[in-house]
């Protein structure tokens, strides 16, 4: 996606010294392709640019309840905010919820698409079932997994003191309720980054596994040689839309946790959401929304980069 | 492949479908018993029934969320695919003064997580009356950096000299377009409508916000109403609402996986 615009076209022809005919064309398809452009742009600019610098603005001042800005606050609510201990605490959540979900869901897609990747009978069937909880939305996943986390009814704990084990309040207990809601999102998110990472694995030239074959490599040289070096861009870009998701989690947090218990799973946008929705505190809000899109911009960026070296190798 | 082997392999498979399937067939499971059955720990239902489903539509306008949610994802997905492809025609068909550099401004979209945006949008929404309405659940979400990028890899395999050939025959870009490039591009519109109506059916955080009235709001906010009210009394019919909920996403994945898997990754790494 980084590549030049218009590899299908020769050289653009605006002229350096336009004649007016010249130069009434360039107005006309310029009019032209900006109504073709216009329904993105001005979408973009209401609904994304504007409300990002606004977002920015907001961060500078105090605002009464309607969010409207007070009193000029300049960096106050920066200052305010990287001496709050309450702030690093949902920095380091959110980034402990990051290291539980990222790999562990890009390592069970990677694993699953293996298995299914070469075709073999029945295999459709098994695909459709990895892929299907794509379709679970987060309120339907959130409330099954709820039940199934309810320390007196749920099966899991069912599960434990059949096998003899104490019960535990995975949902109420600070120590485990992270890693509960962890293993939720895993769940979810499992269907889509397998058909990514399924998708990858069969745009890899069926030759080179032919050419390996011949060459007497086994089956895990083969993954070694072969399929990780090919797939590595695709588990790269998988890793990445995962974090950039699991960076913006919210609903599972509101479903199961509301962030408790004593904030053990308030992550970064559930603090934003507390902060803006139910404190009002809009402009301090809005200071944490600015840095959360310093996050995520840096990540996207990173990950553009990079797929830019890719296609330069290629 | 020794049979000892392919054993193996299919047991291996079975084994992941069981884990991954669990949550999916207790909830079913659950959504068939009674209340007593479910309080006793049971996996299995002793006496099928069906109350639970009665009492999800009962208690709760879950017809109404539904109906919502379809709406919501169906008009959402609408504008994506025309404001999208309109856009990736202009960049891969016309040719006019700054449209390289709007095209990394739409690129640039994709860097600003929607959440940096959602306070002066909720501000936005309430000063456009759009609170509790449709409208402002869906117009928000129409403009689409990934859409565009998608239908503009789809677009660029159509031939230029197709392009050429109907500007000679004095055919505007307009029609060609609607006549040419949308049906040749049937199979990532296909994509792009799957992926679309997934993402927005899925959308939680921002109906939160903006609705508050039964008569629009969302499945998602629903299954948290029926969830917030019914814990202590009825899991049953939570998971009867969980059912119905999960249905048309999943028929709809079922339908589009093999196109989602081929299509996406042809907007994402390429």
């Amino acid at each position: 996606m980084n590549e030049r615009v218009s590899p299908v076209f020769p050289p653009s022809p605006w002229p350096g010294r336009a004649t007016q005919a010249a130069r009434r064309t360039a107005v006309k398809s310029w009019v032209e392709g900006m109504m073709y452009l216009s329904p993105s742009l001005l979408l973009f600019g209401v609904f994304l640019f504007y409300p990002l610098g606004r977002t920015l603005y907001l961060s500078m001042f105090y605002t009464d309840y309607q969010g409207k800005p007070t009193e000029f606050a300049g960096v106050a609510h920066f200052a305010e905010l990287f001496q709050d201990g309450a702030f690093w605490h949902s920095v380091k959540t959110t980034f402990t919820f990051v290291a539980l979900t990222v790999p562990t869901t890009v390592a069970i897609s990677f694993g699953l698409a293996l298995l299914v990747h070469e075709k073999r009978k029945g295999i459709g069937v098994f695909r459709t079932i990895f892929a299907s909880t794509m379709g679970m939305s987060v309120g339907v996943a959130s409330v099954i997994w709820m039940l199934m986390y309810n320390p007196a009814v749920g099966v899991i704990n069912r599960l434990l003191s059949t096998a003899g084990l104490a019960p535990v309040s995975w949902l109420l207990d600070p120590d485990t309720a992270l890693y509960a809601v962890a293993a939720a999102t895993v769940w979810m998110n499992i269907g889509f980054t397998f058909l990514l990472v399924l998708a990858g694995l069969q745009n890899i030239d069926p030759s080179l596994y032919e050419s390996a074959r011949i060459a007497g490599m086994g089956y895990w040289r083969q993954l070694r040689m072969v399929t990780v070096p090919l797939l590595s861009p695709t588990l790269f870009f998988v890793a990445t839309i995962s974090l950039i998701q699991a960076l913006q989690t919210f609903g599972q947090i509101d479903f199961l946790t509301k962030g408790g218990p004593v904030d053990a799973t308030n992550v970064f946008v559930y603090a934003i959401y507390r902060e803006a929705f139910v404190n009002y505190q809009f402009g301090f809000a809005s200071a944490q929304s600015i840095v959360l899109f310093f996050i995520i911009a840096l990540v996207t960026f990173l990950q553009f980069r990079f797929v830019e070296r890719k296609v330069h190798y290629q | 492949m020794s049979v000892a082997r392919v054993t193996a392999y299919y047991v291996l498979l079975c084994l992941c479908s069981v884990v991954i399937l669990f949550p999916v067939v207790y909830a079913l499971l659950i959504s068939w018993m009674d209340g007593a059955a479910i309080l006793s720990g049971r996996l299995w239902p002793e006496n099928w029934t069906l109350a639970n489903y009665e009492a999800a539509f009962q208690q709760a306008p879950l017809g109404r969320y539904l109906w919502n949610s379809l709406v919501v994802a169906s008009v959402i997905t609408l504008g994506r695919l025309i404001v999208s492809s309109l856009a990736a025609f202009a960049f891969v068909f016309l040719r006019f003064p700054g449209r390289d550099r709007w095209f990394y401004v739409c690129i640039a979209t994709m860097l600003v997580p929607w959440e940096a945006t959602m306070i002066p949008n909720f501000l936005t929404i309430q000063v456009l009356g759009w609170t509790n309405h449709y409208a402002g659940l869906i117009v928000p979400f129409w403009a689409m950096a990934f859409g565009i990028f998608l239908l503009r890899q789809q677009f660029r395999q159509i031939p230029h000299e197709l392009y050429e050939a109907a500007r000679l025959s004095g055919i505007g870009n307009f029609r060609f377009f609607c006549r040419v490039v949308l049906p040749l591009s049937k199979p990532s519109l296909a994509t792009l409508t799957v992926y679309s109506f997934l993402d927005a059916w899925n959308m939680y955080l921002w109906p939160l916000l903006v609705t508050n009235d039964d008569r629009v709001r969302t499945i998602q906010i629903g299954l948290k109403q029926l969830q917030t009210q019914e814990i202590a009394s009825s899991w049953g019919v939570v998971m009867a609402a969980a059912v119905v909920a999960m249905l048309p996403t999943l028929l709809l994945l079922f339908a589009g996986q093999k196109q989602l898997r081929k299509g996406l990754m042809q907007g994402a790494i390429q």
